[in-house]
């Protein structure tokens, strides 16, 4: 069984830059312990010698010519973004 | 024909052809439908100017003549699709306002077929759910009802299944990661197939588990399924994994013949307490297809019991580190900051109000499997037991077996907000029967064959080859002729 404490339900909320107020994090750990208890079905299973999966239709990657197939779109690029400035995404001040 | 709306794809492509109905008029037919369905839920940003603009031009070519099939269909799209200048916010909250600049390949290829996009469809936030309750629009209604009770049209493709059944178009597109366009189906007595991983190119489509995603149409016949499909796939060089391999007619496959093809039932597929129902309808599945000259032989699955659990690791593995991409900066919703907040607290707050609670949870879950210390124990055996899960499948298929024939859901329809209450995993057991063909890369169908005690639509799932969906829409147009399941939902929308 998976016990999921406070401070590693905190630790993975940062992990995936999710904010999870302190008054939800027990829900969190408990959520987290059931799924987690469910998954370790896993550790029955004899997977001696068996290779990960990588893909799961065997084919070898195609290759292409390295050359420019796009670009000249920063207007499309842009477009969407919540803040965008002189041509830049424009994020809070990163280094002091 | 007053109600063109509810015409298949086969049955509007020979009018169409004959010039005995303009795509106009379908499609005013199905935005007539759609304007009076608004309690269902299901279309979402619906797009009737660029709706019309396309079925004169589809009724163009059509007297031209040599228009493809799909010329002039009215359809709807899932919202996971890419669709130019047109909302597209995978059903997030994270994603609102987002106009993608370009169009996804499957709805390129539709577009480019003539097919008219009557607009965007409901679905479970970011592809993830079995009950299309965890949508930023609110939950799509199952047409299907039996008592008072809003019932859900399965999800995460519940916005598709919900409109095709309703005939509020005459077709739509899915997609499928653990389930989600055949549960869906299943439960609003409709047909989808997921088809083999690589068929149809994953480009333009809104992320989930990339090893797992793939579209597919979901349609009212296997006919139609067979029509939409070969338009909907071939190879794209903008999806390193899409296959390059030749796409058939998959239509002209539908012979009706399966004598001597070999069906098996997989024995780990009869869960404990499975409803009696559920498997009545699976034994009388295998005795329309034995007496449609197929022999039935049971086969072993072995390593089923354990596909859940490798599915709700790699899944949300995968979803963490394809989710990473909404941080607030280059599309969609960016929280409002405090003084002295900086850019952790941006992505930290955006993420927390843009998604919502499902999809923070396999978020969170995929950055626990995939932290150091536990990548091992959870991640990469994961891995292995795909492996032989997969091997599994393999097995039988050496020994003969054309296709094997399952239960799609494990029940019929259950009610919206039924599931609130109940642990996540119990919701994750919808997908019981349908996530080991994701894993193992298959094509799979769901047939609608019968109605529950209360009523409610059940389907069979056929399970193929891989790349030899021809085939298994065959055997799919077997079932559903000798099922002949004709119900349709009352209206009381």
């Amino acid at each position: 069984m998976s016990e999921i404490d406070l401070e590693t339900a905190r630790k993975v909320a940062h992990l995936a830059r999710i904010k999870v107020p302190d008054d939800n994090l027990p829900a969190l750990a408990q959520d987290l312990s059931r799924i987690l208890t469910f998954m370790e079905q896993l550790a029955e299973v004899d997977v001696e010698g068996v290779e990960p999966m990588t893909s799961v239709t065997p084919m070898r990657l195609k290759r292409r010519a390295d050359g420019v197939t796009d670009g000249n779109i920063q207007d499309k690029v842009l477009a969407n973004a919540p803040d965008a400035r002189e041509g830049f995404f424009a994020v809070p001040k990163v280094v002091e | 024909m007053s109600d063109l709306n509810a015409l298949t794809i086969a049955e509007a492509r020979d009018l169409l052809r004959k010039g005995e109905v303009t795509s106009v008029a379908l499609t005013e037919a199905c935005m007539g439908a759609i304007d009076g369905a608004g309690r269902l839920n299901a279309f979402v940003h619906p797009t009737p100017d660029l709706a019309l603009e396309r079925a004169r031009a589809a009724d163009a070519r059509l007297q031209a003549g040599d228009a493809p099939a799909m010329c002039g269909i009215p359809v709807g799209i899932k919202d996971l699709f890419c669709t130019e200048g047109v909302p597209s916010q995978a059903a997030s909250g994270i994603l609102g306002g987002f106009h993608p600049p370009y169009e996804s390949t499957v709805t390129a290829q539709l577009r480019d077929a003539g097919a008219v996009m009557l607009g965007k469809l409901n679905m479970d936030e970011f592809a993830m759910g079995s009950s299309n309750e965890t949508a930023v629009y609110g939950p799509v209604v199952n047409p299907w009802r039996v008592d008072g009770r809003d019932l859900t049209p399965g999800g995460s493709s519940g916005g598709s299944a919900a409109a095709v059944a309703a005939d509020l178009c005459l077709a739509a597109t899915g997609t499928d990661t653990g389930g989600s366009i055949r549960q869906p189906a299943a439960f609003t007595g409709t047909v989808g197939i997921k088809p083999t991983y690589g068929r149809c190119s994953r480009w333009g489509i809104v992320a989930f588990a990339s090893s797992l995603d793939q579209a597919g149409p979901m349609t009212k016949t296997v006919r139609d399924a067979a029509i939409m499909l070969e338009a909907m796939s071939g190879h794209d060089a903008r999806d390193s994994t899409s296959a390059d391999l030749p796409v058939p007619d998959f239509e002209a496959m539908l012979t009706g013949d399966i004598r001597g093809q070999k069906i098996g039932l997989p024995r780990e597929y009869r869960m404990e307490g499975m409803p009696a129902e559920i498997e009545k309808l699976w034994s009388r599945g295998a005795e329309m297809l034995r007496d449609a000259g197929a022999e039935i032989v049971d086969i072993s699955l072995p390593h089923t019991t354990y596909a859940l659990p490798a599915y709700y690791v790699i899944a949300p593995a995968e979803a963490s580190s394809n989710l990473a991409r909404y941080d607030g900066v280059r599309y969609g919703h960016r929280a409002a900051l405090g003084p002295g907040e900086g850019i952790t607290e941006m992505y930290e707050k955006t993420r927390a109000e843009g998604f919502g609670p499902e999809v923070q949870r396999r978020i969170m879950i995929g950055a626990y499997v995939l932290s150091a210390g536990f990548y091992d124990a959870y991640y990469n055996r994961a891995r292995k037991v795909r492996t032989l899960i997969k091997r599994d499948f393999e097995e039988v298929f050496a020994t003969g077996i054309d296709a094997i024939l399952t239960p799609a859901t494990p029940s019929s329809a259950f009610g919206l907000g039924e599931m609130a209450n109940a642990d996540p995993v119990e919701m994750y057991l919808n997908d019981v029967f349908t996530v080991t063909v994701n894993l193992a890369g298959l094509p799979g169908i769901s047939v609608p064959t019968g109605l529950d005690a209360k009523g409610l639509p059940l389907g069979l799932q056929l399970i193929g080859k891989p790349w030899e969906e021809g085939a298994l829409l065959n055997t799919a147009h077997v079932l559903e002729s000798a099922a002949g399941f004709v119900s349709k939902p009352q209206k009381w929308w």
